[in-house]
């Protein structure tokens, strides 16, 4: 055995073994970092989270939920809000729903590859990246000024459905394209046509995707403020719109999708917005509502999401 | 192997079952596929509208305001008697904020992507990703409040003469809201590069940190550069923290200490007025509307191109 | 070819030169085959050879994806219309042909629903008649004792040959004249692939069945006639017993006795 190399080979062994140290070293250290980036962003979202709860907390109350804004903080409350918020998002689903699903099941089911389809699915794509509030810009001259409907509950809805119709579009072309071929062509076999296949099979089967995304995205919609203050939201609104109902014939009335209109989140901002401390407080217990209001839309589309997987088999 | 097979006769003439009016049921299915194509036009409508609503305001806007004027002048007082029409400050305040916030996001956002993508197993990813999802899902006005309320009373800590509205806030907590988008993108390109790269990285005897920087980041890098366009594109149009927290005062500055206006806020602060239509105060949310689609229109479609390419590469 | 007492069988279907592109692939060179009523055809070949392509043109499956073109002639009787006719509606045809797939594919509904959508989408039936009709399909499929007392439960809680054989129920439901199954055992074990066999021997005095099949020794077992396919082009068509004994192409010899494909 020739042994002259052996201290040249202890100390290059020697100086991979400290490289190996110093490496095992910065990836610790980058490890550490990239754990303490999560922490760092748990605690942002703690801390904003606590400090609404702690300033908000004090105020709600039942006063708080049933009463109109005032200009006295400690008897101002959110009913105009949240009722305004229930009616718009109403307003919003009935308009994303229909074009949404149908645009997407379009896409998926009919459309052929030409331009048209590609220039379909780039002015979604696209869509989806416009700023909120130059949808805003949009329904102020369009549904506001040039069809005339006014700063109205409807204008509020048809805004925000614009909103929301890529993200609904999106979420419904995925959830269509998780039906396998093998479901199509089995109902197309028995003598179906593309309409009765699309209705009775590749619908109702991504059904938990479609209501999921949907709920998502009006989930997104609880919180838009911008949109709304430009096409001209009111945040003092002390009175509720007109009922559904009449007692004239035909005994249902649309009177109250042409009211003037306030929601939540602009609730919470004019609030937030004024100088004095106690219309804060009050701008945070209505954004733990708001808060409220986004987690548990968010829970049930995860729980649907869930009891439609467990329905499914194929 | 001896059941029976029942005798009945499968095919009896009297039910006959091959009812079928190919004329109608096409002409059904016609209808139907019209519907269902107006509905997936929409989308374009949409884009038209805004595009139209924009030009159409903005035209009239610059009959009286030469576009040089409006790109270089450094001050932005429509309301005064001796009215100003650059956009520059508004561009300044709408920069200065995204700057602050990109500081804040991407290292923070790559760092928690390359963890989760590269070190994280599968318990961490569990409870970080819910953590992310819900900093996504705050409403912008619940940022405002606590940009406002937390993190300006905070850094006046810091900086005793930190004035009440400012910039740093502002982009600071914008920069905590965009960072799950940056994250999540960013990890899904990450995801994408195959596991042989990585494989062939440790074979040679590098480390985690090392195989993720060196061999990981670049294969990946059109799809993070497309999350940090995406990004940008975000914060360019975010619109509540900044209205709330950076204040509504149109100044060209640099500094993010100060207060200043972005153009999205100016929209607000012009849209909770009572500005009549048609002046050409109501025409300036136009012209900046405009302004702002143009600028997020082409972030989306270089961070669009860009995630494409990723997306075809493996 | 078949000849003598065949020559007098009355033909169900008769595909004259059909072929068949995928885009720009040339899949199916002239076929012209005959397919005899009241009898189970078996379409032979190593993979690749066009059978499952030309059992497709059958029903106008290839119709769902674009880019496919048929050329040539295939008519179904008595009534002689032409299959692949663009003028005639697929509908129509799928309404008198029915197919069984390789992968058991029952719909994520009940076994009931499962076998009644066919009923349904044809016209409105009241619920009695449908009860009867889904009855008799799984009586004739081999399913009914098996499944009686869970009708509404769902479908795929049954086992792979149960599923095939809820598939095959679903086709018979609606009275199909001709009745096409794609490889329907490939996916299941020996038991279950057995009954459906027995099954198919039972259901050819009904309807015509066309049975595309890799595996020779099936085809051997429950077909009449056999056609030999290589390439995109029909071999050999005659009664099965003469196509594994004394076959009158070398090909067709080669490939019955194992020595390729």
């Amino acid at each position: 055995m020739h042994l002259e190399n052996d201290i040249d080979k202890s100390t290059s062994i020697g100086m991979v073994k400290g490289q190996i140290q110093r490496r095992k070293r910065t990836d610790l250290v980058f490890a550490a970092g990239g754990l303490v980036t999560m922490v760092l962003a748990l605690a942002v979202l703690l801390a904003l989270l606590g400090q609404l709860v702690m300033d908000g907390i004090g105020r709600l109350s039942w006063q708080f939920f049933t009463s109109f804004p005032s200009r006295f903080p400690t008897q101002a409350g959110i009913l105009s809000a949240w009722i305004g918020t229930v009616i718009v998002m109403m307003l919003t689903a009935l308009a994303a729903v229909p074009l949404g699903i149908g645009a997407a099941i379009y896409l998926e089911e009919y459309a052929r590859h030409n331009w048209v389809t590609d220039l379909i699915e780039i002015n979604i794509a696209n869509l989806a990246g416009v700023p909120s509030i130059v949808y805003g810009l949009m329904a102020l001259g369009l549904f506001v000024y040039q069809f005339h409907l006014g700063q109205c509950f409807l204008t509020a809805g048809l805004t925000l459905g614009m909103l929301i119709l890529p993200m609904v579009i999106i979420a419904t072309r995925e959830a269509i394209r998780s039906v396998p071929s093998q479901i199509r062509e089995a109902s197309y076999a028995l003598g179906a046509t593309k309409w009765q296949t699309v209705r009775d099979h590749v619908v109702p089967y991504s059904m938990g995707g479609i209501l999921t995304g949907l709920i998502l995205a009006l989930s997104r919609a609880v919180g838009e403020t911008a949109p709304l203050i430009t096409v001209g939201a009111l945040s003092f609104i002390a009175f509720l719109p007109h009922p559904p109902w009449q007692s004239a014939f035909p005994f249902f009335s649309l009177q109250w999708m042409f009211d003037p209109f306030t929601v939540m989140p602009i609730q919470m901002f004019n609030w937030v917005s004024r100088p004095q401390e106690e219309f804060h407080l009050n701008a945070a217990a209505a954004g733990i509502i708001l808060m409220l209001m986004t987690l548990v839309m968010n829970a049930l589309a995860i729980s649907i999401r869930a009891r439609f997987r467990a329905r499914i088999h194929w | 192997m001896n059941t029976p097979l029942a005798r009945s006769e499968v095919f009896r003439k009297e039910t006959d079952f091959r009812v079928y009016s190919a004329t109608i049921s096409q002409f059904k299915e016609r209808g139907i596929e019209l519907l269902l194509l107006l509905a997936a036009l929409t989308s374009i409508a949409i884009t038209l509208g805004i595009v139209g609503v924009l030009l159409y305001e903005s035209v009239t806007f610059f009959r009286q305001v030469s576009l040089f004027d409006f790109l270089t002048d450094t001050q932005w007082t429509p309301l005064f008697s001796e009215p100003h029409y650059g956009i520059l400050p508004l561009v300044s305040g709408t920069l200065v904020t995204t700057l602050v916030a990109l500081l804040v996001a991407m290292p923070m956002g790559s760092l928690v992507a390359i963890y989760l993508s590269e070190y994280a197993g599968a318990n961490i990813r569990e409870t970080v990703k819910p953590i992310l999802e819900l900093l996504s899902a705050v409403p912008t006005v619940v940022y405002g409040y606590f940009a406002l309320l937390f993190v300006t009373p905070l850094l006046q800590k810091v900086w005793p003469g930190l004035p009440g509205f400012n910039m740093l806030s502002a982009g600071l907590v914008i920069g905590i809201m965009i960072l799950p988008y940056i994250s999540s993108v960013s990890e899904d390109a990450m995801r994408a590069v195959p596991v042989s790269l990585r494989e062939g990285a440790y074979a040679l005897g590098a480390t985690r940190m090392q195989t993720a920087i060196r061999v990981v980041f670049p294969s990946a890098l059109s799809g993070i550069a497309a999350a940090y366009i995406l990004g940008i594109s975000r914060a360019i149009g975010e619109t509540m923290v900044v209205a709330i927290a950076a204040g509504m005062q149109p100044t060209l500055t640099w500094n993010p200490l100060e207060p200043a206006a972005t153009m999205t806020a100016y929209i607000v602060q012009v849209s909770l007025g009572d500005l009549p239509h048609g002046s050409i105060g109501y025409q300036t949310i136009f012209a900046t509307g405009l302004t702002l689609l143009v600028i997020t229109l082409l972030f989306n479609i270089a961070g669009h191109a860009l995630r494409k390419r990723y997306r075809q590469v493996y | 070819m078949a000849t003598g007492s065949d020559a007098r069988l009355p033909v169900k279907a008769e595909s004259k030169a059909l072929s068949f592109y995928y885009g720009a692939l040339h899949a199916l060179k002239g076929i012209s085959l005959v397919i005899p009523e009241r009898h189970t055809t078996a379409l032979i070949g190593p993979s690749g050879c066009g059978k499952t392509t030309y059992l497709r043109c059958l029903n106008r499956m290839h119709d769902l994806y674009a880019g496919n073109r048929y050329e040539g002639e295939v008519f179904l009787y008595p009534d002689g219309v032409n299959i692949v006719a663009p003028s005639v509606d697929p509908i129509e045809i799928r309404m008198r042909v029915g197919m069984v797939f390789q992968k058991p594919n029952p719909f994520p509904k009940s076994i009931y629903e499962n076998v009644a959508y066919g009923l349904r989408i044809r016209q409105p039936v009241r619920r009695t008649e449908l009860d009867e009709a889904v009855e008799r399909a799984l009586r004739d499929a081999a399913l009914w004792t098996e499944v009686k007392d869970r009708l509404h439960e769902p479908a795929w809680a049954l086992s792979g040959g149960q599923q095939q054989r809820l598939c095959i129920a679903r086709a018979l439901a609606t009275g199909p004249e001709l009745l096409l199954f794609d490889e329907p055992t490939s996916a299941l074990d020996p038991t279950a692939t057995a009954r459906i066999e027995e099954l198919v021997t039972d259901l050819k005095q009904r309807v015509t069945i066309v049975i595309v099949t890799h595996n020779m020794q099936q085809a051997a077992r429950i077909s009449d006639f056999t056609a030999f396919m290589y390439e995109g082009k029909l071999v050999e068509f005659d009664r099965t017993e003469i196509i594994y004994t004394n076959p009158s192409n070398k090909l067709t010899e080669a490939y019955v006795t194992g020595r390729f494909g």
